[in-house]
This record gives C-alpha cells, sequence and structure tokens, in this order.
C-alpha cells in the first residue's frame, strides 16, 4: 500500500488490525463467557459495571457476544466478498475467454442484472438459496458478482485494447494464459480496491440479512442476529442493539476507508486533467498589459526531480501571435519546459527560474487564485499523449463538452455543439456521428485529431503543443498545422509548438530553439535552418531525417551514441560524447548560448576529423 | 532454394459493426507482397492501412477474400505462424510486468535453450544479452521497439508487418531502427508490408509502393516510378504534403484550397463513384464533364500503376508514349 502514512491511511489501517485481531482472537479468549448463562436472574440487564452492554434474554454477555460474533461476521462477508469477486471476473472476462460474440451476450445478462437492487437480488437469491448461513453467502455474493463483472469487463477491455494483447496473440498465447499473465496483473490494483469496499459492503448486507432472519440460524450468531435481539428490546435497554450496529458500521468503515486509501495511494488520476486545462474565456484579460507585446517570458528555468535536473537553465520569449518551435529528442527536457510554463509539475517535482511570466504575471511562487483563473482562460495545452488521453468509457463529444460545460458555464446542448464544431474544425469526418462514439472506434489519427480539438475548445492567448501531430498522416498532419496556423491567425494568439521533428516545426514557426539535455543549444530562424544552422547536433538533426531524395542505397545517417541522460549530464558541453568536434575545452566547460548558438566550436570552418572521432 | 514468402491479399475485405452503422475498412483489397520484397503502404488516418495489417495476422476478421501465404491461405485465427506484427507503439506493445527476455520467450516455439535463443534474437536487434533480465520500463522507446522486432522474430517468420514502427521514436532513434529493419530484411530475406504516414520513410525501406484511399489500394508500383510519376491524383497530393526541410508551406490556390477544407473522406459513408471525387482536384467538382467520377468506380487493372482512376493513363498507352521519341 503505496501512501498509508496519510491521516486516512493511518485510520483505516488502525480500524483493520483492530477488527481482524478481534475476529482472529475473540473466540478463544472470550468463547466460553459469552456463551455461558451469567445466571437467569440476570437476564435483559442494561448496562453495568459486570456487564459493560448488558445482558441478553438468556442472560448472556451482549459486550463479549459482539466480540465474539466478529469471526463469524466477517468470514462470512469475506466468503460472500470472494465469491462475488470470483465470479465476477470469470464473467467480466468473458469476452476474452469465450469469444466476442458468447461474451456479447453475457454482458448483456451481466447489465441487466446490475440494474437490479443489490438486496433485493440477495432477497430473493436468500429464497432461492434457502434461509441459513450458506444460502446468505451465497446470496450476497451473487449479488456483488454483477458490478464486480462489469467493473472487470470495462478494466479488461481498456488493456485488451493495448498491443501487447495483440501481440501475444499473434505469437500463439493461448486465452486463459493471456488473461493471467497478461490482463489481471495490469488490472489487479483497481480491482483489490473495488474488492475492499465490496467487502464493506457485504457486511452491511450479512447483517440486513440475519436480521431479517434470512441470515446465521440460531444457535450460531453474528452481529447481524445480535442487532435483531437487541432491537426487540430496545426501549428497555438500547445498547444491546447499538453495541452490534456500531461493530457493524465500524468493520463497514474499516474496509471502506482501506479501498479508499489504497484507491488514493495508487492514484487513480483522470486523465482529462492534463489533457486540458481551461476556464471561462469570457473572463476579462488582465490589465496590466505594459509588457505588451511579450507573452510569455522565461529566464533561467530548472526543472528538477529529486537527484536529476533535466531543465537547467532555459531561456527564451514568446511574442504576441509569435510561432516558435522547440525541437530535440526525448529526454532534452521540452515537454517539461511546457509542463512547468503550465504550472503542472507536480511534487516531488521543483521548478526555478530567473524570471517566468505570463501575460506580465510572475508566475514563480505558484499561481495564485487569480493567476490559476487567468492560465485557464489563456493558456491551451495539446499533449501527443498517444493511447491514454481519453477515457475508454465515454463518448469523444461528452468528453469534449464536459470541462467547457463545466468551466465556461455551456448549457449541455451549446457545448456539445461546440464540441462538434470543433472536431469538424480538426476534420473530424462526421463529426455529429463521431461525437457520439467511443474512442476505442476511432482510428489512431482520428483520436488524435480529436485532441487538438479539445485544446481549442476555448480561446487561448498562448497555445502550448507538445507534439501534436506526430503520428498523423501527412495529409492530416498539414491540414492540422495549418489549423493550428488558422487559429494563430484569427485570435493572435501564440504558438509554442514541440516536436522531435525539425521538418514539422519548419513548417510552421518563425523560429525553432533546438534543446539539448535540458539546455537551449541553438535559436534559429526557420528560414536559415538548413544554411545557417551552426551547432553540430541541430545540423546532425537536419541531416538525420530522412527526405525523398535520401539515397537509398545507403544507411541513414545517424547520431552515433546514445541520448544524453538527464541523470548523467556530463561536465562540459552534454553533445561532447556523441560530438565529432569535440576537444578537451568542450569536454571541461559547458559553453553559454551566446549569439544564438552554445557550441565553443560554432565558427568552426574545418570539417570533423573523422566519422566518430 | 530461396523460401517463398510471398504474401498475397486476395479481395479482401474487413468489415465493422451491424449492418446499418457498420463500416468496411478495407474493401476488396488486391495486393501483393512478393517473396523477399518490402512494400510500403501509405493513406490517411482511417483509410484501413492497420485494419489490413491486422487481417494478415488474424487480429481482424475477414469479410470477404483470403489472406494466402505461399499460395495456402493463413488460418484465421492468430497464433505463431508465418506472419508476425510489429507495433506502432512500443510502450503499449510490450506487457510492462514482463521481462523483456519473458516477453520474447513467450512467442519462440516451445522447447529447446530458450536463454540461448533469447540471446540469440537481442542479439539480431543489437541489444545485450543482459537486457533479457530487463522491464520494458527500464529501457528507451528505441530499445523497446528493437525488443517488439526480437519477438517478431521470435517466432521465425517469413513476413513481417511493421505498422508505424517509427512513429512513435526520435528522429535520432529513427534511423537506427530503419537501418536494423532493412539490414535484417535482407539477411534473412524476409517479405514485410511496411506502413508509415510519413513518406520519405516509407520510400527509403520499400521496393514497391501502395497507396490505400477509404479503403482500397488506389495505386501501386515500384516506388520510384509511383513517386517519379504518380498516377493518381490522390498520390499526388499525399506527395505535395509531404514536408520539406526549411519549407514553409505554400498556400493552396483555388479550387484546391476549396477542397483541401472539404472534409476527408468518411469510411461510414464512402462517396458513390470514385470515393475520391469530393476532394478531386481534378474531379467532378473542378473540371465540367467528368461525371463518369461520380457514379462509377474507376478500376485500376488496365492502367499503369493500377491507378484507380478514370483519368490516369492506360498502362498500354503509357508505354505507348514512353517508346516514342
Ligand atoms: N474495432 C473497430 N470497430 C469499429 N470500427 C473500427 C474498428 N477498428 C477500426 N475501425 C474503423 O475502420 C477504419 C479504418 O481504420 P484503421 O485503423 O485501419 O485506419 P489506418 O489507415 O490504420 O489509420 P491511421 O493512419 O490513423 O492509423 C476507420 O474508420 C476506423 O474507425
Ligand atoms: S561545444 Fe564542443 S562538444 Fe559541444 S557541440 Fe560545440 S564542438 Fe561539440
Ligand atoms: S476518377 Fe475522377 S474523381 Fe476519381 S481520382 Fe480520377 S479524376 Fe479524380
Ligand atoms: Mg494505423
Amino acid at each position: 500500500m503505496p501512501r498509508l502514512r496519510t491521516p486516512l491511511g493511518g485510520t483505516a489501517a488502525v480500524l483493520l488490525v483492530a477488527v481482524l485481531a478481534t475476529a482472529v482472537l475473540a473466540p478463544p479468549l472470550w468463547g466460553e463467557k459469552a456463551a455461558a448463562a451469567a445466571d437467569t436472574a440476570n437476564i435483559l440487564q442494561g448496562a453495568s459495571a459486570a456487564h459493560w452492554a448488558g445482558t441478553d434474554g438468556l442472560g448472556r454477555d451482549i459486550f463479549f457476544r459482539v466480540l465474539v460474533a466478529t469471526r463469524l461476521s466477517v468470514l462470512l462477508a469475506l466468503l460472500a466478498t470472494g465469491l462475488g469477486v470470483l465470479t465476477g471476473l470469470l464473467l467480466g472476462a468473458a469476452p476474452l475467454l469465450v469469444g466476442a460474440r458468447v461474451g456479447r451476450l453475457v454482458t448483456a445478462a451481466v447489465n441487466i442484472a446490475v440494474a437490479f437492487p443489490g438486496l433485493l437480488l440477495a432477497l430473493s437469491f436468500a429464497v432461492v438459496f434457502g434461509v441459513g448461513g450458506t444460502g446468505a453467502v451465497l446470496a450476497i455474493g451473487f449479488a456483488i458478482a454483477p458490478a464486480f463483472a462489469r467493473l472487470t469487463g470495462t478494466l479488461v477491455a481498456t488493456v485488451a485494447e493495448r498491443d501487447y494483447i495483440a501481440a501475444a496473440r499473434i505469437a500463439g498465447v493461448g486465452r486463459l494464459r493471456i488473461l493471467v499473465r497478461h490482463v489481471l496483473p495490469n488490472i489487479g490494483e483497481p480491482l483489490v480496491v473495488n474488492a475492499t469496499v465490496a467487502a464493506g459492503g457485504s457486511l452491511l448486507a450479512f447483517a440486513g440479512l440475519s436480521y431479517l432472519g434470512l441470515g446465521v440460524q440460531a444457535p450460531a450468531y453474528d452481529w447481524g442476529r445480535l442487532l435483531g435481539e437487541g432491537l426487540n428490546s430496545l426501549y428497555m435497554h438500547p445498547l444491546a442493539a447499538l453495541v452490534p450496529g456500531g461493530a457493524v458500521v465500524l468493520a463497514g468503515l474499516a474496509l471502506n476507508l482501506t479501498g479508499e486509501a489504497v484507491a488514493r495511494g495508487i492514484g487513480q488520476t483522470t486523465p482529462l486533467f492534463t489533457a486540458v486545462r481551461r476556464r471561462r474565456p469570457e473572463a476579462p484579460l488582465p490589465s496590466n498589459q505594459d509588457s505588451a507585446d511579450v507573452v510569455l517570458a522565461v529566464e533561467g528555468l530548472h526543472v528538477s526531480f529529486p537527484g536529476v535536473t533535466p531543465v537547467r537553465g532555459v531561456s527564451f520569449t514568446v511574442r504576441r501571435g509569435e510561432a516558435v518551435g522547440v525541437v530535440g529528442e526525448s529526454g532534452s527536457g521540452k515537454s517539461l519546459t511546457a509542463l512547468a510554463i503550465a504550472q503542472l509539475i507536480e511534487e516531488p517535482g521543483q521548478v526555478r527560474a530567473e524570471r517566468l511570466e505570463f501575460a506580465g504575471e510572475d508566475l514563480r511562487h505558484g499561481p495564485s487564485r487569480a493567476q490559476r483563473r487567468l492560465l485557464g482562460t489563456s493558456l491551451a495545452m495539446v499533449f501527443q499523449d498517444p493511447m491514454t488521453s481519453f477515457n475508454p468509457t465515454q463518448r469523444i463529444g461528452r468528453q469534449l463538452a464536459e470541462p467547457a460545460r463545466a468551466h465556461q458555464g455551456l448549457s449541455r446542448r451549446r457545448a456539445f455543439d461546440r464540441a462538434v464544431d470543433r472536431l469538424r474544425a480538426v476534420r473530424l469526418p462526421a463529426p455529429e456521428r463521431r461525437a457520439h462514439q467511443f474512442p476505442h472506434e476511432f482510428s489512431g489519427g482520428m483520436r488524435q485529431r480529436a485532441m487538438i480539438g479539445m485544446g481549442l475548445m476555448g480561446t487561448p492567448m498562448l497555445i502550448l503543443a507538445d507534439e501534436p501531430t506526430t503520428a498523423l498522416d501527412v495529409t492530416v498532419q498539414r491540414q492540422v498545422l495549418a489549423l493550428l496556423e488558422d487559429v494563430r491567425a484569427t485570435t493572435a494568439a501564440a504558438l509554442v509548438l514541440i516536436s522531435h521533428d525539425i521538418t514539422v516545426v519548419g513548417q510552421v514557426c518563425e523560429r525553432v530553439l533546438v534543446m539539448y539535455a535540458g539546455r537551449i543549444v541553438e535559436d534559429v530562424a526557420t528560414a536559415e535552418l538548413s544554411t545557417a544552422a551552426r551547432h553540430p547536433y541541430t545540423q546532425a538533426l537536419l541531416a538525420a531525417v530522412p527526405h525523398l531524395g535520401t539515397d537509398r542505397d545507403r544507411p541513414l545517417t545517424v547520431i552515433p551514441g546514445r541520448p544524453a541522460d538527464p541523470g548523467d549530464t556530463p561536465v562540459g558541453c552534454a553533445f561532447a560524447p556523441r560530438c565529432a568536434y569535440a576537444d578537451d575545452l568542450c569536454r571541461r566547460a559547458d559553453p553559454p548560448l551566446e549569439g544564438g548558438v552554445a557550441c565553443w566550436h560554432a565558427d568552426r570552418t574545418v570539417a570533423p576529423p573523422g566519422p566518430g572521432g | 532454394m530461396s523460401p517463398l514468402n510471398e504474401l498475397r491479399f486476395r479481395d479482401v475485405s474487413v468489415r465493422f459493426g451491424g449492418r446499418r452503422r457498420g463500416v468496411t475498412a478495407v474493401d476488396r483489397v488486391d495486393l501483393t507482397v512478393p517473396a523477399g520484397a518490402v512494400v510500403g503502404l501509405v493513406g490517411e488516418s482511417g483509410s484501413g492501412k492497420s485494419t489490413l495489417a491486422r487481417a494478415a495476422v488474424g487480429l481482424a476478421p475477414l469479410a470477404g477474400g483470403a489472406v494466402l501465404l505461399d499460395g495456402r491461405p493463413l488460418p484465421r485465427t492468430p497464433g505463431r505462424h508465418g506472419v508476425q506484427m510489429v507495433f506502432q507503439d512500443p510502450y503499449s506493445s510490450l506487457d510492462p510486468r514482463m521481462t523483456v527476455g519473458a516477453s520474447i520467450a513467450e512467442a519462440a516455439p516451445r522447447g529447446g535453450n530458450t536463454t540461448a535463443e533469447v540471446a540469440r534474437l537481442l542479439d539480431l536487434v543489437e541489444l545485450a544479452p543482459e537486457r533479457a533480465a530487463q522491464y520494458p520500463a527500464q529501457l528507451s522507446g528505441g530499445q523497446r521497439q528493437r525488443v517488439a522486432l526480437a519477438r517478431a522474430l521470435a517466432a521465425r517468420p517469413d513476413v513481417i508487418i511493421a505498422d508505424e514502427i517509427t512513429s512513435a521514436l526520435d528522429v535520432s532513434i529513427q534511423g537506427t531502427v530503419l537501418n536494423l529493419v532493412r539490414d535484417l530484411q535482407r539477411r534473412l530475406s524476409l517479405s514485410m508490408l511496411f506502413i508509415s504516414h510519413n513518406l520519405a520513410v516509407v520510400r527509403y525501406v520499400s521496393d514497391l509502393l501502395a497507396v490505400m484511399y477509404l479503403g482500397r489500394i488506389v495505386e501501386c508500383g515500384p516506388v520510384d516510378d509511383v513517386l517519379g510519376d504518380p498516377q493518381h491524383p490522390y498520390t499526388r497530393q499525399l506527395l505535395a504534403s509531404a514536408p520539406r526541410p526549411g519549407g514553409i508551406p505554400t498556400a493552396l490556390t483555388g479550387a484546391e484550397a476549396t477542397l483541401d477544407s472539404a472534409e476527408p473522406g468518411d469510411p461510414h459513408h464512402p462517396p458513390p463513384g470514385c470515393r475520391f471525387h469530393p476532394r478531386c482536384p481534378v474531379g467532378p467538382l473542378v473540371l465540367p464533364g467528368r461525371d463518369d467520377c461520380r457514379d462509377t468506380e474507376p478500376d485500376g487493372a488496365q492502367r499503369r500503376h493500377q491507378a484507380a482512376c478514370h483519368y490516369a493513363a492506360h498502362a498500354s498507352e503509357q508505354h505507348n508514349t514512353r517508346s516514342t521519341p
């Protein structure tokens, strides 16, 4: 359990341990006391020093009986949960196990069963299976199963979409083996969480059944039966009912809280949050417009995590309406720079900067409320996020509309219309119909376009687009780039386009910032990229991209060595281990960004000493 | 002597969904990947490239036609047979909870020395044998894609289907993976269907080029011929959209601009006649009198590059005009 050291986690753990310890220890310790009739003179007594919760109709101590009943109550609840979870798992995994057609039937049946009220289901099962403990276990178990089956079904569907499942099937791995080896381990966490919560629920349900006389039968007793007996004499001495009731609540709470704590520890974050942040665009723009032209000013930006500093002093400014490209390999710090600007770096990440201003507002000390609103208003982020950017269980249109409803106060209808309009704007075919579809019904490219449509639900001052067209085909890529151009022209929004593909950036941006190992190593006008790029890394990047004239009989030019490791940056120039021009100076001292380039030998006229030299 | 690893799609159709809301993602496709050759497949998003690929390995159900390996139909369920696939996203195509070695071993035929086999395969993709004990999270994107390649090779396939295998990779890494793929393909004389949206990448790897539009192959021929002398208007459009270094895209003019903002084709409702006609710059919306484009589906069989366009040159005509001095 990853984060039990929260107040919630602590409480849950203490409660759970107490309940389980009681379940194990109470019967041997106090079993006799609880069974023995103290004396017949003492029946139906109220609370006293001898009997803390009074005595029952046979003069037995209620407090001890409640303690002893813990074992049976918890055991039965766990048995029922186990049965329910197992049945649910099998039903939920049916589409995977027996094929899509039969699976669909099972899923339909499960959906009908889910719609039935659980207790009603349990009651009718109790009648079918007969009155008694076994009947109740079966009843509650099967009552839990549908909800669990549905959960499992949804989770399995998400994982089954993943390519590694397809890869395993192509490799001839059997269905059961796929379920056990690939699917279950990857959906285990949410299942465990929900099973814990279900155990709490079945504890309550059991108490209910026993109370109604449908559960545990005399002489065995659980909390529900004690509760029932206590209620008979509620007016004479209420503790007889309150103590078993309290035990049910406490144990239920222990299980539910544990589930909650585990869920939080696992950190079930909503994918939508990282996808797009924005709030009412009709809110007034900030008044201090003196730095008029500059939308974004960054100086000496550092982003660090414990032990690594992936962004090491990035400085640049973006003017109103300007399009700036940022290129670099993965791990070069492009995305972290964007996240730092959008204030999306989370603990334990640290952002440090000499200057970090968006629309004239200093964001260095964590945004204030007003600044958060400003960011929400005028900053749009478009992420690449290949498969996971959408919730697989919700229709696309709704996912686009939902934030707009929440933040822009649009009505359901208008938000949905806007979503359709944005889907059309990103050239999704048949947007009305597509808006009603689920993410898995979209091809990869379409999902990406819908994602961009989501980024354009508002009207931003700055669009931070992180790899928005990666994996789009060329016609769509050109259209999407044209779309970003369009938005820029009509709204005067500035654009920061992050990409690993220098050709893409070159298409749209006036300026390109080349990043390597957390630094900007070159800042060059796009028009001069092919002629005036001076940094060896920029030149290598330009050479490594195959183009329509590349010689097919020769291997592609590759940049030797590995991309820089943010955890292990060399002392001098970070590119030195891969650079053909590196010398002692390069390995000793890190070159500063001067005149648009950070290289000691930017003005070299000589050819490199030799391949890989 | 040389193995005959010809992969042939014969009149293949794939449908998803029911009769009314369904979509024919792949529609009567004929395509041959000759033994030991690489066929590049390009086309816009949603045109059915991945579906065709998945049909070849049994992951998508055939609604018609057959996929043949050396003339024999492939089994219709996925399994360890002659056609293996490498997926686009190396982050989702490897099980995060399995070691590299286990993932590869799972795909290898049972029996024999698994450790040695895994080491051999890792060596083939230029990774150190120690990698076998690592988890995908410990590898870079390029390394993961090498592992995915090793897993595909583990089943000792005759044909490899590569679906956008470099588009999730950095450019500096893309080059090394492409070099590796080309090298392996030649050394093991594999046949390969290479899908990519990047024309320059496809051109670099492939011998033949097939262009797909709305579930149909609209042009197919030797890669240099198709790119040097595209016959189908859609191929020409693709070529024009390819990003060029340093070239800021020039605004389209006139008719082409209006067409460009037309909605891309919707496979749920393919247009009648020529499927490209609502977007065709030399089609009925631009040139009067080309009404046949609207109501007759063009057949490419007799044309140069099998271009499915009424107004593409006939193979024989082209040949004649070419040979005329
Ligand atoms: N499982 C499915 N259910 C319903 N429709 C599907 C399914 N898989 C694909 N489709 C549809 O089939 C069509 C072709 O999709 P496919 O993924 O083959 O396209 P693609 O050419 O590979 O596109 P991309 O370049 O975006 O990867 C699309 O309209 C898509 O929505
Ligand atoms: S400073 Fe030296 S090592 Fe770094 S890029 Fe310039 S020449 Fe290469
Ligand atoms: S058949 Fe007509 S519409 Fe279709 S591609 Fe040819 S010219 Fe264009
Ligand atoms: Mg695809």
